[in-house]
């Protein structure tokens, strides 16, 4: 890896701050910033380190929203009894990213600024319609991916804390590439009050939600509800681990999975 | 830039240069060469080592990112003073022929004991879905689990006894 000089600022003002210097950038976990820094595709001046941002942590409920903060690493929402209580799918979703050692230290926060088309987290922040709080606004949900690798936040932007209302009932379900873990697709469903969510993660270059599944859900909430709902497959990614056209048909699947486990109340 | 953390139990002070992985340091700086670097992915945990107690990929966390943290790598296991004992994992692997060439043992041992801190009682679906981040190339596994279910009910076994005779 090329040199850089290191900061560890211990407020959100400080790294802001830091981060507003050429090629500054922010650094969470490391999982996928420190192997892209060895492949040189990414080559930062210098290296802002979030960990020391209490700021940064925390997972809370307050009424109808769980909050989690930015720096919050995945085996904390994982073992998390407050998230458990208010949002399971949320938590079984942790526990399925990565292996142990990428749950120890990827961070929420790094997962959706990275905005990896295959990440699970996306897929849970479109499907509860979640509110991305940064240093200077907040970001829905729909407006914040905007391509492969691509988000909404402007250089230097620092994401504070994720705030998802917490539905009446979801699950997440994914195909994962047996290899790296991430998903193939995953399907996150969500009910709420005022209807069903489904985002889908894993493939277009970055994270939809399927109109008509959403309808057809919230109509009546039963996989059965989905049969004769197709996905395209124009514009869905292909790749020696699944064609567009087994991709479409895995939203179908997973769509289903995850209808069945909210259903019965195991997320 | 300067470095201060404990490694092994050794405190242990280093100028080092920001770029410097976790795995290098301990490797390069300190001739620990038990934990291995198999790949450049981050993917394969060879060079699982814990950090504060928790098990990470050596090779994707920047040495300076340890200040003030407690290393322990496979050469810490043996308890202070090093010697031949072996850990009570290590011992598992040992008796269940849970290595062939060796390459990946450490990382397996440093993870296998994350996990029997975490389990009392596993079965072998939750130790298999924890090695997902630990590749080897030469076993199968199939031994790999079974030394680890073998450890983690050793461990339990000591504590349990040791916690008895405390009483
Ligand atoms: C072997 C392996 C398997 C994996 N499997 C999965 C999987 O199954 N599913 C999945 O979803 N992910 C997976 N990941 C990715 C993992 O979840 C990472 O944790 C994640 O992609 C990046 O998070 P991080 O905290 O490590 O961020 P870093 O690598 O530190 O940072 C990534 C990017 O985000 C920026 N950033 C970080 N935090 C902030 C912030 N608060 N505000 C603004 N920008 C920020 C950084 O500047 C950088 O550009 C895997 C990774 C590895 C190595
Ligand atoms: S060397 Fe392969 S994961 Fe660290
Ligand atoms: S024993 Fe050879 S890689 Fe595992």
């Amino acid at each position: 890896m090329q040199g850089f000089t290191y900061h560890r600022p211990t407020s959100v003002a400080d790294a802001v701050v830091l981060l507003q210097s050429e090629g500054a950038s922010g650094i969470a976990g490391g999982m996928t910033l420190l192997p892209v820094m060895k492949h040189r595709l990414a080559t930062p001046l210098a290296l802002v380190d979030l960990s020391g941002i209490a700021a940064l942590g925390g997972i809370e409920v307050d009424g109808e929203t769980l909050t989690i903060g930015a720096m919050v690493r995945h085996v904390a929402v994982a073992d998390s009894p407050v998230v458990a209580a208010a949002i399971p799918a949320l938590a079984a979703l942790a526990a399925g990213i990565g292996d142990p050692a990428v749950r120890n230290r990827g961070t929420i926060g790094g997962v959706l600024a990275n905005a990896d088309p295959s990440a699970d987290y996306p897929a849970a922040v479109a499907g509860l319609g979640a509110t991305i709080v940064t240093d200077r606004r907040e970001i829905a949900a729909e407006a914040m991916f905007t391509g492969l690798f691509a988000t909404v936040l402007a250089p230097g932007e620092l994401i504070v804390a994720v705030k998802f209302p917490v539905p009446l009932a979801a699950a997440y379900a994914k195909f994962r590439s047996p290899a790296s873990r991430y998903a193939i697709v995953g399907v996150f469903v969500a009910r709420f009050a005022a209807g069903v969510r489904v985002a889908v993660t894993g493939a277009r270059p970055s994270v939809f939600r399927v109109p008509e599944m959403e309808a057809a859900l919230s109509a009546r909430f039963d996989p059965a509800a989905l049969a004769g709902i197709a996905i395209p497959p124009d514009g869905l990614n292909g790749d020696i681990h699944a064609e567009p056209a087994f991709r479409a048909h895995l939203v179908g699947v997973m769509a289903a999975r995850a209808v069945a486990a909210a259903g019965s109340g195991a997320a | 830039m300067e470095l201060k953390l404990n490694v092994n139990g050794r405190n242990i002070k280093a100028d080092v240069p920001t770029e410097m992985l976790l795995v290098e340091l301990l490797r390069e700086r300190l001739g620990l060469t038990g934990t291995h670097i198999g790949c450049d992915t981050s993917q394969c945990g060879a060079c699982v080592v814990h950090v504060d107690g928790v098990s990470v990929k050596s090779c994707t966390m920047l040495a300076v990112a340890a200040e003030g943290t407690r290393v322990v790598s496979i050469e810490g296991l043996s308890g202070p003073g090093g010697g031949n004992a072996l850990h009570p994992m290590q011992v598992a692997f040992h008796e269940n022929h849970g290595l062939q060439c060796g390459f990946c043992t450490p990382g397996m041992i440093m993870s296998a004991i994350d996990f029997a801190g975490r389990h009392t009682a596993p079965t072998e679906a939750e130790v298999r879905h924890w090695l997902e981040g630990n590749m080897c190339r030469c076993t199968g596994y199939q031994n790999i689990v079974a030394s680890i279910l073998a450890g983690t009910a050793a461990i339990h076994a000591e504590t349990s006894t040791s916690s008895m005779e405390a009483a």
